[in-house]
């Protein structure tokens, strides 16, 4: 590029950091400031309170019990969705809509529709009733019933979340040759086998930022949560939500968003070290 | 040899779209149970929404429409507060739309033309957000936006909103950009344009339908988050939040309602940008 | 109508020095060809001319203004792309139109001058198509038809050809020689075709690592290469290059003489190998004939003399079989000396 304009791709970056600066960095030290100040000087009283809330380890264990969960299942689910739709010709580009449906809808909404299935006097009930498996309403979103209330959030997190990964999958995908199975097909390897041994190895990039996506974003898990249990099964985000709306205790929910700062750069960090592709080996 | 031979034959036809009729059904099953999958919940929600109080506590439910009306959602739309929740909810998808297209795409537009010092730090800067949970950072903001007179107002609201599209657009637009070739703009420089008009003539022409997939998906991102949108507003609540926060008190099927108006925009934009998903995720994602 | 003048233009990114001290000068209404392989600097100065590259060091001076700091639209010149880059989201008239159009020219000047570079180009009946609706050959022609139309003082084409099949290629070599003829314009060329080169240009200039190693007419460049790399360079086969031994004025190949200059310490024959010719008698120059290849037109040998791998042409109706040794009578006045240590072709006496 010419010598004398050199200052246009400045001029052209400068708005966005800025932008970044003020709205991301500055917030981001400031959340780790607020966290640790506490009346005066600095401290971990805040971190104290947090631990010592009823809530804490129980939105801890199901904050991670939740993405262990949903996320490696959600990558096998889109993996078997990406299979199958490649193998279309006609119809792919209708089916693949209505598949990247939930993509567009929110947390709050994915909750708010299976609410709708799962309710007392939801779809789920009606049917169970019809096959006389239950005598009447019966509820499975309560404080009592723990295991069902996990299960219908991995539910509505698996039929939200799923279509993202889909779609970096299959973008993925359409970034592998052709040829390479057709090679190790002529070479003599099952479907199975060039499945393990060829479009997996080859969709590790793809894989690795869907999981760093998937997982960032289960650990901010809250709408789906909160519309289908309220508090009946805290995660971290809510509690976050809550000690800053309900408590107006900004150094506790400060000390919860770090926590989950800290967890997803952890997450993200094992993410790009274990599937970590040498660009050498790249087609 | 003849297992090999029979192998062989297996093989090739799975590799042609010519699948076994009994394959074929079994791919379209599993299709049409994926298909259902998403579907249904939809459906259901939408019968909610329209199925009225009666429809809702009705025992037990039919999963056909019956007595379907729009009572219960003009009811719903006639909430105080309701109608401007959706308002602010427009008003602050829309300057998302504005400032991440406005912000990024000139940063897109300049890491596809440009190599400069710094490129990868601002690569990494913008790579960075997705690391972190954004919304989390709207926390300590509500002190900064009360001072600042931005809490609980729709911009404050796309502010937030911005940093988690803005990272999104830059690298969109950056791939674009990068999909113009470089000869147009050069040639329009040749016959006699300055940069800016050899921008807005030839590059603003061939990039806009991308720009508008960038665009909706903004919208998106920003119509649909709910944790900054909730601790950001009080009053001037987008309709994510407003629901989230009348969630514990309100019928069945005023949640129902809210939940089918929530959803009914991401069908229409996943429709609108079904051609550029793959594409503009394939690019996002890398 | 103009005249340019390169005068020692560098060009450097970051330590790799693309351009070393190149000087050009293209007379007014002149066709030059800049020709070399790729990397050898020639679109690089190409870029520097048309102002979408800046130069480290040196001057263009274009009809007698120095338009080194000046940005491409104010070099009043015309380039044609390697990919056309003709505008897909524009009729083929408002590709053609829009460099008058950013000139501000009147509707019916606009018209006039479209529909004379339509004509000359052959393209008037696709005017209202879009791009995406032709086919390559089609989109050459309106990107040429676009460069004339704004009848340029100076013409630049990037390896305009480069991307047409052959059969195209030909086709649009010979007619665009036509043309240009016609429009009398400066034209600079960029190839790395010897072909189109040889057939198009009135001079060539002939770039190898950054710096042009000669330039000259297309018979000067063929039949007297200044360097090695040009004689290695232009034609096909390329010039046979071997090493001899020349004492007192006479190198010895086998039973055969030829005359030496006296010069250099170690010497190369540089012999094209249509200026040798297989001998009646099989005396003169010994070559060892590996491969025949018919080409139709000319038979072509591939072997070696005293060891180093030789290419000669001979007549289709030859006899000459894989495995056998002939000689070659050489013409000495045809044969170029190449000093080995400079790779410099020594002045003909």
């Amino acid at each position: 590029m010419p010598a004398r304009t050199s200052w246009i791709p400045y001029a052209l970056i400068a708005p966005s950091v800025v932008f970044l600066a003020a709205l991301f960095l500055v917030p981001l030290v400031q959340t780790i400031w607020l966290s640790f100040s506490a009346g005066e000087g600095l401290s971990l009283e805040n971190y104290q309170r947090m631990a010592g809330d009823l809530n804490f380890a129980l939105a801890v264990k199901n904050t991670f019990l939740l993405t262990l969960v949903v996320v490696p299942l959600q990558v096998v689910l889109a993996l078997g969705m990406a299979t199958m739709v490649t193998k279309l010709d006609k119809g792919r580009d209708l089916v693949l809509w209505v598949l990247t449906i939930p993509l567009g809808i929110s947390d709050l909404a994915a909750g708010l529709a299976w609410l709708a299935l799962l309710q007392n006097t939801g779809y789920l009930n009606s049917a169970l009733y019809a096959l006389g498996l239950i005598q009447g309403p019966t509820g499975w979103l309560s404080q009592e019933t723990p295991v069902a209330l996990f299960f219908a959030i991995v539910l509505a997190e698996l039929w939200r979340a799923t279509a993202i990964v889909l779609v970096i999958l299959i973008a993925g995908l359409q970034l592998i040759p052709k040829e390479f199975a057709e090679a190790a097909e002529i070479f003599g390897a099952k479907p199975w086998t060039r499945f393990t041994r060829i479009t997996l190895p080859l969709l590790k990039p793809s894989l690795q930022s869907a999981l760093i996506l998937r997982t960032v974003l289960a650990f901010e898990v809250f709408a789906v949560v909160y519309a289908l249990g309220g508090r009946n099964f805290p995660v971290l985000a809510g509690e976050a939500y809550v000690w800053q709306n309900d408590n107006q205790n900004y150094g506790v929910a400060a000390a919860y968003a770090v926590l989950i700062m800290a967890i997803s750069l952890a997450a993200t960090a094992v993410y790009l070290r274990v599937l970590r592709t040498r660009p050498e080996q790249l087609p | 040899m003849t297992t090999s031979a029979a192998e062989l034959s297996q093989t090739s036809t799975s590799r042609s779209m010519a699948l076994p009729s009994a394959r074929r059904l079994l791919l379209w099953t599993g299709l049409a149970v994926l298909i259902a999958w998403v579907l249904v919940p939809i459906y259901l929600v939408a019968l909610g929404a329209f199925g009225g109080r009666l429809g809702v506590f009705r025992w037990p439910k039919s999963i056909w429409p019956t007595d379907l009306s729009f009572a219960a959602m003009s009811q719903f739309l006639a909430i105080e507060g309701v109608f401007n929740a959706l308002v602010n909810s427009l008003i602050a998808a829309g300057l998302t739309v504005v400032f991440s297209i406005a912000l990024g795409a000139p940063a897109g537009y300049a890491l596809a033309r440009y190599s400069f010092r710094g490129q990868n730090a601002y690569r990494l800067l913008v790579l960075l957000t997705r690391a972190f949970p954004l919304a989390i950072l709207a926390l300590p903001l509500t002190v900064s936006f009360i001072r600042l007179g931005l809490y609980d107002t729709p911009f404050g609201v796309s502010l937030i909103h911005t940093v988690l599209a803005l990272p999104f657009a830059a690298l969109v637009t950056q791939s674009l950009f990068m999909g113009i070739p470089r000869e147009y703009e050069e040639a329009a420089w040749v016959f006699g344009c300055t940069r800016f008009q050899a921008f807005i003539k030839v590059i603003l022409p061939l990039a806009l339908p991308g720009l508008a997939a960038t665009a909706i998906f903004a919208f998106v991102i920003s119509w649909n988050e709910v944790f900054a949108a909730s601790i950001l507003t009080v009053r001037e609540r987008t309709l994510t939040a407003y629901l989230l926060r009348i969630l514990a008190e309100s019928p069945l099927h005023y949640r129902f309602a809210g939940g089918f108006i929530l959803i009914i925009p991401s069908v229409l934009f996943i429709f609108a940008v079904r051609r550029y998903l793959f594409a503009v995720w394939g690019i996002a994602s890398k | 109508m103009a005249d340019i003048v390169i005068d020692r233009v560098v060009k450097e990114f970051g330590s790799f020095r693309a351009l070393q001290e190149v000087s050009l000068t293209v007379n007014d209404g002149e066709f030059v060809a800049l020709l070399g392989p790729s990397g050898c600097g020639k679109t690089t100065l190409l870029r520097i001319i048309a102002g979408l590259e800046t130069q480290t060091a040196g001057r263009v001076v274009i009809g007698g203004q120095d338009v080194s700091n000046l940005a491409p639209r104010k070099r009043g010149l015309a380039m044609v792309f390697q990919n056309y880059a003709v505008f897909p989201h524009m009729t083929v008239f408002e590709n053609v139109a829009f460099g008058l159009r950013m000139q501000k020219a009147t509707q019916a000047d606009v018209k006039r001058k479209v529909e004379r570079a339509a004509a000359l180009l052959h393209i008037e009946s696709y005017l209202d198509r879009y791009p995406a609706k032709l086919s390559g050959g089609q989109r050459q022609r309106v990107a040429v038809a676009r460069a004339l139309a704004v009848e340029p003082a100076v013409l630049l084409m990037d390896e305009p050809l480069s991307n047409l099949d052959a059969l195209l290629r030909l086709e649009m070599r010979t007619e665009l020689k036509a043309v240009l003829r016609e429009a009398g314009t400066t034209t600079i060329y960029v190839t790395h075709d010897q072909t189109e080169a040889m057939g198009l240009a009135d001079r060539i200039a002939v770039m190898y690592g950054g710096k042009i190693d000669q330039i000259g007419s297309p018979l000067e460049i063929y039949a007297t290469p200044a360097t090695r790399f040009v004689g290695g360079f232009i034609g096909s086969p390329p010039m046979n290059f071997i090493k001899v031994q020349c004492s007192q004025g006479t190198a010895r190949i086998g039973d055969a003489s030829l005359p030496c200059p006296l010069t250099a310490q170690s010497l190369e024959l540089g012999l094209r190998g249509e200026d040798a010719s297989l001998s009646p008698t099989g005396s003169g120059i010994p070559f060892d004939v590996r491969v025949v290849e018919p080409m139709g037109s000319h038979l072509l040998l591939t072997g070696s003399i005293d060891g180093q791998l030789a290419r000669i042409v001979a007549p289709p109706t030859a006899q000459v079989n894989a495995g056998a040794r002939v000689g070659l009578t050489v013409d000495p006045a045809r044969v170029t000396w190449i000093d080995s240590g400079t790779g410099r072709a020594i002045a003909r006496a």
